[in-house]
């Protein structure tokens, strides 16, 4: 099964910048049952995983796209296009140095500091469709924590793995979910034992690297009783001049008073679909946190959720998106309260420029016989542009006596006279224009971290340096 | 040449001429006042200056020591040394004073030169001590829910931290106590030497009794009708504009 570097002639577009490509193992373009079985193969699955693969892909062939209700931009993905599997058929590697050239270039270039990566506990980098580079620091493995590649996860961790997986998402949640179910590699297995505190947060950079190739991440998080941790992921990809298709499912379970916290910056270029379905499942006392930066992509899709299951547990959803000429960030949050006394809050920012678009989708649901639980959304959308556009669609449904909700709604927009005030102090319009824009979402930025606080400050900057003419 | 000069200039918007062929020049090192009444074009004048993009200036040139600036834009002029103090000045949200002035002070410097920030601090914290202005001031967002009294200390502080060539002050005492006038006029003037061309555009001679000006001129329809010493201003502040508006001041001179 295992093939040469592919036989077809792909015409890339390095606009930005991409590499020469070697990959030894290509599903080819189309999905079909064959496809699962190549990439089962490859992978060399446990015979359940390649039953769910096959479930999962007859799911995906039975539901409809849900353009009903999202964007009719959608029907622009032919799947018959895409390429589900690619892999270098190169081992996760530990050391950096073992790491191929070219591959330390891409990082170079996607500006990962050699600090930084000291800093970091552990870092997990997805190079197209496999894991080329993980390493947990020693300290964090002699905490028993679990740090590794999902295809390592199912293989080495089964007994964990196998309890939760697809658990919090199930396959046929919706088109995507199961989509991924079908022909998902890569992404990370992580594992926290009770207890447990990771101090620095763990991290994964991801980036697609091959034309027409869907990146189907698969990420489970477990943290067990009491344990805490923070996973950072942070997404750029090269220009191509055809539709790409990224598509993960990542799943969080916090057992009884555990927190999670999960951060994502994502940079996609502006032909990419990125639709994912992110959702976290809270026990009793436990809270998981989304913090999720969307900048890029001709599509977003993506309402991080999370499922309030036990007494006193936290949902929380910090969100920012940035919509530049073209783009159609469809974003928000999901809150399903379980539980009584569960609270969660719900933080969104969205900037729109040029014809950009930003639309803001939330869920709230508490049922009727829950008491005393709390719900906080606060949505603030920033024109930039005349022609710029936002929409919100907040859906809150609230049963019963005991409970409250919150909803605040803003938008506004950057003004000439705002952009002159600054330009009058030496701040070229477009430094003006980003100012402005960080000074937006500076309150929501202020509680991340603060590498990726700078992070998203720089890719801001990067984004108004190009939307002002 | 070491001077603002503006020479003959006519400005329109939405097909109207507010200023109607005006001329002036303020050498550097002195501080110069424009009286006039309401929309005699004053505010129109500091902003042509500045650069908004907003007025069609149908004629004339503005030049900063020999150099016309007509073509550039306000961040240019701004980065050459030219500063206008608001009458209006914009809410930034989210963005601190002390971020903006940051960002402020280093387009000033040369391209890879990075801002010493203790130097910065140190500098900046030392201008606030001068407008009486709290330490706490630098972590609120620019002008947002400011008194108007505390808008005027801000842009005074600005022009303190960025030390311009020349200065235009618009309507800097509209909105503000006499308290708060004398801080702010206190401010100019510990600002005033070789250095520095001062224009204060005002419609009351009030501010005039704090920051002494060395010429003051009459602007009335788009033009100076009259220049003079600062003995000008109390003659106004006693007879008022009504006889340079009464007067035909005629068709623009270079008509």
């Amino acid at each position: 099964m295992v093939k040469e570097t592919s036989p077809l002639e792909i015409e890339r577009n390095v606009g930005n910048f991409a590499y020469p490509e070697t990959h030894t193992h290509d599903a080819g373009v189309g999905l079909s049952e064959k496809t699962i079985h190549y990439i089962a193969d490859i992978k060399e699955d446990p015979d359940w995983v390649r039953e769910f693969r096959l479930n999962a892909y007859k799911t995906f062939m039975s539901k409809p796209m849900p353009t009903h209700w999202a964007s009719k931009d959608l029907e622009a993905i032919v799947f018959d296009n895409i390429r589900y599997y690619l892999s270098g058929g190169v081992q996760p590697k530990r050391n950096w140095e073992d790491v191929p050239d070219d591959v330390k270039r891409t990082f170079e270039r996607l500006g990962i500091p050699e600090q930084e990566r000291k800093f970091l506990a552990g870092v997990e980098a997805q190079f197209d469709s496999e894991a080329v580079y993980s390493n947990i620091k020693k300290a964090v493995g002699e905490q028993g924590v679990i740090f590794v590649g999902s295809r390592e996860g199912l293989k080495d961790h089964p007994e964990i793995f196998r309890k939760w997986f697809g658990k919090v998402i199930p396959t046929g949640d919706n088109k995507f979910s199961a989509l991924n179910s079908a022909v998902f590699s890569g992404g990370s297995f992580i594992y926290v034992p009770p207890g447990v505190k990771v101090k620095h947060p763990l991290q994964a950079y991801f980036r697609i690297n091959a034309e027409n190739f869907g990146q189907f991440e698969r990420t489970l998080i477990i943290c067990d009783e009491g344990a805490e941790l923070t996973y950072m992921e942070g997404c750029t990809a090269p220009k191509f001049n055809t539709a790409t298709l990224h598509s993960a499912v990542v799943e969080l379970v916090a057992l009884k008073g555990a927190k999670i916290q999960y951060i994502t910056v994502q940079n996609w270029s502006s032909n990419v679909f990125n639709l994912v379905t992110k959702r976290g499942l809270a026990h009793e006392d436990a809270e998981v946190k989304w913090i999720d930066c969307n900048i890029g992509s001709r599509l977003t899709m993506k309402y991080p959720g999370v499922i309030m299951k036990g007494r006193r547990a936290r949902g929380e959803v910090l969100s920012i998106a940035l919509a530049g000429d073209g783009q159609h960030q469809d974003t928000g949050a999901k809150m399903v309260h379980a539980a009584d006394e569960t609270t969660s809050n719900i933080i969104s920012k969205s900037i729109s420029i040029g014809e950009g678009r930003a639309t803001y989708r939330g869920l709230v649901q508490i049922p009727k016989h829950l008491k005393n639980c709390k719900n906080n959304t606060e949505c603030d959308a920033l024109l930039i542009n005349s022609t710029s556009r936002t929409d919100t669609y907040p859906a809150i449904t609230v049963r019963g006596t005991g409970n409250s909700v919150q909803h605040e709604a803003s938008v506004s927009q950057v003004s000439a006279e705002q952009i002159f005030y600054m330009q009058q102090r030496g701040l070229t319009k477009a430094q003006a224009m980003s100012l402005s824009v960080n000074g937006f979402v500076n309150d929501l930025v202020r509680q991340f971290p603060m590498e990726y606080s700078v992070e998203l400050k720089r890719l801001i900057e990067l984004e108004m340096e190009g939307s002002v003419g | 040449m070491n001077q603002l000069s503006i020479e003959d200039l006519r400005v329109s918007i939405a097909e109207q001429e507010i200023i109607r062929g005006l001329s002036l020049t303020m050498p550097k090192g002195e501080v110069h006042a424009i009286m006039g009444p309401n929309g005699s074009g004053k505010s129109t004048l500091a902003k042509v200056i500045a650069g908004h993009p907003d007025y069609k200036v149908i004629s004339g040139t503005i030049e900063m020591d020999g150099e016309n600036i007509m073509e550039l834009e306000p961040d240019e002029r701004s980065r050459k040394g030219l500063f206008l103090a608001f009458q209006y000045p914009s809410e930034i949200p989210g963005v601190t004073i002390a971020n903006f002035l940051r960002a402020a002070v280093q387009a000033r410097l040369p391209e890879g030169e990075e801002l010493e920030a203790t130097d910065y601090y140190a500098k900046l914290y030392e201008k606030m001590d001068l407008l009486e202005m709290d330490r706490s001031f630098t972590s609120r967002s620019v002008n947002e829910g400011f008194s108007g009294g505390e808008k005027k200390r801000n842009e005074i502080l600005q022009l303190a931290m960025l030390q311009p060539k020349y200065a235009v002050l618009d309507e800097t005492d509209s909105g503000l106590d006499i308290d708060a006038l004398k801080v702010v006029a206190h401010g100019v003037n510990a600002m005033r030497g070789p250095d520095i061309g001062i224009l204060v555009i005002t419609h009351y001679q009030r501010l005039l009794d704090y920051i002494i000006p060395d010429h003051v001129h009459v602007m009335v329809q788009g033009r100076i009708v009259r220049s003079g010493g600062k003995e000008l201003a109390l003659e106004l502040e006693e007879k008022g504009y009504e006889r340079y508006e009464t007067a035909d001041v005629g068709e623009p001179a270079m008509a």
